[in-house]
């Protein structure tokens, strides 16, 4: 029997990116709130100091940062005939655990998406006619607009400190931007960072091959930046170590270095952390949550009443908590009925390797930061004409490489022994000389009727309840876009003068050992139809009224960037319908 | 009816007269300008244990070169508190250093600095004390060891350290001046950790706030003094650090970062700016040693360290961010003569204050699992010669000592 706590207005489910924005947004709103956070307190100086930070032993080879897969974990396949197996050691994305979420080891690429991408379903059927699409791919428009979210981009910018340079201000182009994004109501809040030798070289050459680079907007900032809550953020020092790191430099935007500091003051807020919630608990009707459910080191059980629940932790985790909770109906692929599980999406990453003549090229390739990078947009989204290619979608290229930890940067050219003296004069004379972009195609990955999430008939938790299973798998789409843009990022490092240029195309199977990205997506999806999505507009559950889910599981497919920024950008503008709409009249607001 | 009330006016007289000073709950402005010298006097710091939700309570240990002494129930509480205390009593614990038993106070009540307030300054504080919420507490106070412990030894510290009476406007100086020297002389009681203390824990008069070891820190030099002082920060400076724990060249830390929070943050620009008159008219000339070469072996392992460990937040210009990270060229703390403070932050680490105005709170992370006593001496003896300072080395047995010291320490 769970022991009952005094009721909150707000309860939230987990303290990363969108927790800490919605706590903070509606502790602005005068609400009591309580954060439930399944990881422990993290902050900066003492939990990840520069002096101990640049490990890549401990935190990219062991994951120090992450959620451990025996607290929980997910089962995998890639078919519907297959039987999914739990994942023991996390490979193609890394689940946060803790206080700051995936905010604290992001890479803080700060990307908006296109204004096409928010109605994909239309803008490709006006486009192409709806017999261009794959018949079982299931992509729908959002029911937000880029116009909505625009303000809502703004505001993430300007709590992080993004760095970059506009491509398009008031529906002006800017040299030097990208001139394939959305208008922008003002300039980033600090400019670009600056680029290292072979970023640098990259955006040249793209330049030479008629295309028009960028610098990839960037949350590790180029310039000291305090935001509008008084928080302060230093300049980035280009160590090398973001993506799976902790910044305590001051200088990657988190929760912890941007908005932790003013929630923490806060009397109406408080954190539990190493508090697990295992389901959200609705009343007799199933329309209104009533409390949240968790359980502490000690096993002890918990029941937290409230009159909102912002349900906020990792995409997955979110779809877990809604069939745990029973709380809409569960997808089924095969009758093609319900919703909660849909549209699970991930992300198409691949890249090309280029070995340069050592004698002519020192990179100094441990120059970086997470978000550095020279990057091309004509081939993301739609901004070209996918009709005679057989595909759609696409994405970002560009040379992003992000360090040069030394672990994993020994990369040798095409037939250099795996071994012995000769592996060695390889590794020592193509360590300051080879572009490793790591993600340097970052493609889209659209929806189908098969890619999705449910319970695992078998696999439990430690609670008993069933792991969540993820089917998943690369559809010809994906692969051909992939080969498309992977050639075409390979035709720039050449023009580099590159030696060799190695391309490594994401191919089918779907693997889950192979590390690509964290952007898990969808499953609880934002749309205008009941039938067809999880949350309305505003990402407030259609079923349960005084339930909003955050995060990328709103996603109905992914687009061609790095998430973060839309999903802030979401957070902000769900906190805002609460904030002027829901507070005043509780209750659904969109009808359905 | 007349007479009914005149006898029920006879009684109130002869209750007070017997029992407590019963101070009118509504008399606000007494009451706020009691509270304003609780804020300036940091009361609640002593007085209450830190996270216990009870200020004024007492039970605070307050660690002294001589043993640890009790902070007490100030509390209203009629039994355990001072509620049934005559004003006479308050007045004297306060600026006489007298208990209510006749008995003599430990000078960790700084009674040698309150005694600057007047009679009034000490009532109107009274009467604030009179509304908090009374808490029935018991402290024992606890007593030090000999020969600390004969209370009538304070006869003897009072006749060679202290000296009672208010202060003493100098006619010579602004108003604003006076009131600068009335706050750091007298409720602020800044000496009391920023001025040296003899062996029996006496103000060295002669070294008036040039710095003081304070538990396992060192308070830095407060005086107009260049090198070492505040010489060289503007009015705005000392305000910015006051009321936000941060300022362009450094940020409060260790017991400072409470006195901030507690304290100087809730002062007036006023006051704040009046203190900053009256402590660039202080004193504190120390003869500067000869600034060591760069080419010497000791800075140069040092400059090593320093743009290894160092430069990534504080840079290579030593002037780090401002407000964010310190600049290290530009701190006299640095500089100090006795190194204690850099020492312990460079081998503990260090968290500066949160304020609302500077909420960030950025730390600095403990190199003491990572370098030497040697390669902690050399770099803070690296910093302290280099951007125009100059400063004595810092041999590596201080950093020795530093480290066993902080071995028994919580924090």
């Amino acid at each position: 029997m769970a022991r009952s706590l005094p009721k909150k207005d707000v309860v939230i489910i987990g303290l990363g990116w969108t927790g800490s924005i919605l706590a903070h947004e509606l502790t602005n709103a005068g609400l009591d709130v309580v954060a439930l956070e399944r990881g422990p307190w993290r902050d900066a100086p003492t939990d990840f100091p520069p002096s101990t930070m640049q490990d890549e032993l401990r935190y990219r080879v062991r994951h120090e940062l992450f959620l451990r897969p025996d607290q929980t974990t997910f089962t995998f396949r890639n078919k519907l005939s297959q039987t999914a197996l739990p994942i023991r050691s996390w490979g193609a994305f890394m689940p946060p655990n803790g206080v700051g979420g995936g905010g604290v080891h992001w890479n803080a690429e700060t990307w908006r998406f296109l204004p096409s991408d928010f109605v994909l379903k239309t803008h490709l059927t006006q486009r192409y006619g709806a017999a261009f699409l794959p018949k079982d791919m299931t992509i729908q428009d959002w029911g937000v607009t880029y116009d909505d979210l625009e303000p809502h981009y703004d505001r993430f910018e300007y709590l992080c400190g993004t760095s970059g340079t506009a491509g398009n201000l008031q529906g002006k182009l800017q040299e030097g931007g990208n001139p394939f994004e959305g208008a922008r109501s003002r300039p980033y809040p600090t400019p670009a960072q600056s680029q290292p030798y072979s970023h640098t070289l990259f955006a040249k050459a793209a330049r030479e091959l008629g295309y028009k680079p960028f610098p990839q907007p960037s949350g590790n900032l180029s310039k000291s930046y305090t935001n509008p809550l008084g928080v302060r953020l230093g300049p980035c020092t280009y160590c090398g170590f973001c993506e799976w790191f902790g910044c305590a430099n001051y200088s990657k935007a988190s929760p912890q270095t941007t908005l932790l500091p003013v929630l923490i003051r806060k009397s109406n807020f408080a954190l539990r952390d190493n508090s697990e919630v295992v389901r959200i608990n609705t009343d007799a009707s199933g329309k209104r949550a009533k409390s949240v459910t968790f359980v502490d080191t000690s096993g002890t059980e918990w029941e937290q009443p409230a009159d909102l629940v912002i349900l906020a932790a990792f995409s997955v985790f979110n779809v877990q908590m809604l069939l745990h909770s029973k709380i809409g109906q569960p997808y089924d692929p095969v009758g093609n009925t319900g919703v909660v599980g849909r549209n699970f999406t991930h992300q198409t990453i691949s890249t090309a390797n280029g070995f340069f003549d050592h004698n002519k090229f020192n990179f100094n390739p441990f120059i970086a930061s997470g978000s550095i990078g020279m990057c091309i947009d004509e081939f993301n989204g739609d901004n070209f004409d996918h009709g005679p290619h057989g595909f759609v979608g696409g994405g970002y290229v560009g040379q992003v490489q992000t360090g040069a930890r030394p672990i994993e940067s020994t990369l040798t050219p095409p037939g250099t022994p795996k071994w012995g003296a000769a592996w060695k004069r390889a590794v020592r004379d193509n360590y300051l000389s080879t572009v490793k972009p790591g993600t340097g195609v970052h493609g889209s990955f659209y929806a189908y009727r098969d890619v999705y999430l449910d319970l695992d008939p078998t696999y439990q938790d430690r609670f008993g309840r069933p792991l969540m299973r993820m089917t998943i798998d690369l559809h010809d789409n994906e692969v051909k876009q992939n080969r498309f843009l992977t050639d075409k990022f390979a035709e720039v490092i050449k023009a580099m003068g590159a030696e060799q240029v190695v391309k490594q195309y994401r191919t089918a199977p779907y693997d889950v050992t192979q590390y690509q990205t964290t952007h898990l997506n969808g499953g609880a999806i934002m749309g205008t139809d009941p039938k067809t999505s999880v949350l309305n507009r505003y990402l407030q559950s259609w079923d349960v009224s005084n339930l909003f889910v955050l995060g990328a599981s709103a996603f109905p497919q992914n687009a061609g960037y790095n998430p973060t920024g839309t999903v802030a950008a979401l957070a902000f503008w769900a906190a805002e319908a609460i904030r002027t709409r829901y507070l005043k009249s509780p209750g659904p607001l969109v009808d359905a | 009816m007349r007479r009914a009330a005149g006898v029920g006016v006879l009684l109130l007289i002869v209750g007070c007269a017997a029992r407590a000073a019963e101070p009118d709950p509504q008399a606000f402005s007494q009451i706020e300008r009691g509270r304003y010298l609780a804020v300036a006097g940091d009361c609640v710091s002593c007085h209450t244990v830190p996270g216990s939700g009870t200020p004024f309570a007492g039970g605070r240990v307050i660690e002294t070169p001589f043993g640890g002494i009790v902070a007490p129930n100030i509390t209203p509480d009629l039994e355990t508190g001072i509620g049934a205390w005559s004003d006479a009593e308050f007045d004297a614990a306060l600026r006489k250093g007298v208990r209510r038993d006749g008995a003599s106070l430990y000078p960790a009540m700084p009674y040698n600095a309150y005694t600057k307030m007047s009679r009034d300054d000490v009532q109107d504080l009274r009467a604030y004390l009179a509304t908090v919420a009374p808490v029935k507490k018991w402290v024992t106070a606890k007593s030090l060891p000999f020969p600390y412990n004969h209370r009538s030894a304070m006869h003897l510290w009072n006749a060679l350290y202290f000296t009672a009476g208010e202060y003493k406007p100098d006619p010579k100086q602004s108003s604003e001046w006076n009131r600068g020297a009335f706050l750091v002389e007298g409720p602020g009681h800044c000496g009391a950790c920023h001025t040296p203390k003899t062996s029996l824990g006496g103000d060295k008069r002669s070294r008036y706030l040039q710095g003081s070891d304070i538990q396992g820190w060192f308070a830095p030099n407060i005086t107009n003094d260049s090198r070492v002082g505040l010489g060289s920060w503007s009015k705005e400076d000392f305000v910015d650090y006051m009321m936000t724990g941060h300022n362009r060249i450094t940020a409060a830390t260790g017991p400072m970062a409470e006195a901030v929070s507690l304290s100087s943050s809730h002062l007036t620009n006023e006051d704040l700016e009046a203190i900053s008159t009256y402590l660039q008219t202080v004193p504190g000339g120390q003869g500067a040693p000869q600034t060591l070469p760069a080419d010497a072996p000791v800075m140069r392992a040092g400059a090593a360290i320093y743009r290894d460990q160092c430069s990534a937040c504080h840079g290579l210009d030593g002037r780090g961010v401002t407000q964010l990270f310190p600049s290290v060229a530009d701190s006299s703390m640095t500089r100090s003569n006795d190194p204690t403070t850099s020492i312990r932050i460079v081998l503990r680490g260090a968290r500066s204050v949160a304020t609302a105005a500077e909420p960030t709170a950025p730390g600095m992370p403990s190199y003491g699992w990572q370098l030497s006593d040697e390669q902690v001496a050399a770099v803070l003896t690296y910093i302290r010669n280099t951007w125009g300072g100059s400063a004595a080395v810092v041999p590596p047995r201080a950093v020795t000592k530093a480290r066993l010291e902080r071995a028994g320490r919580s924090d």
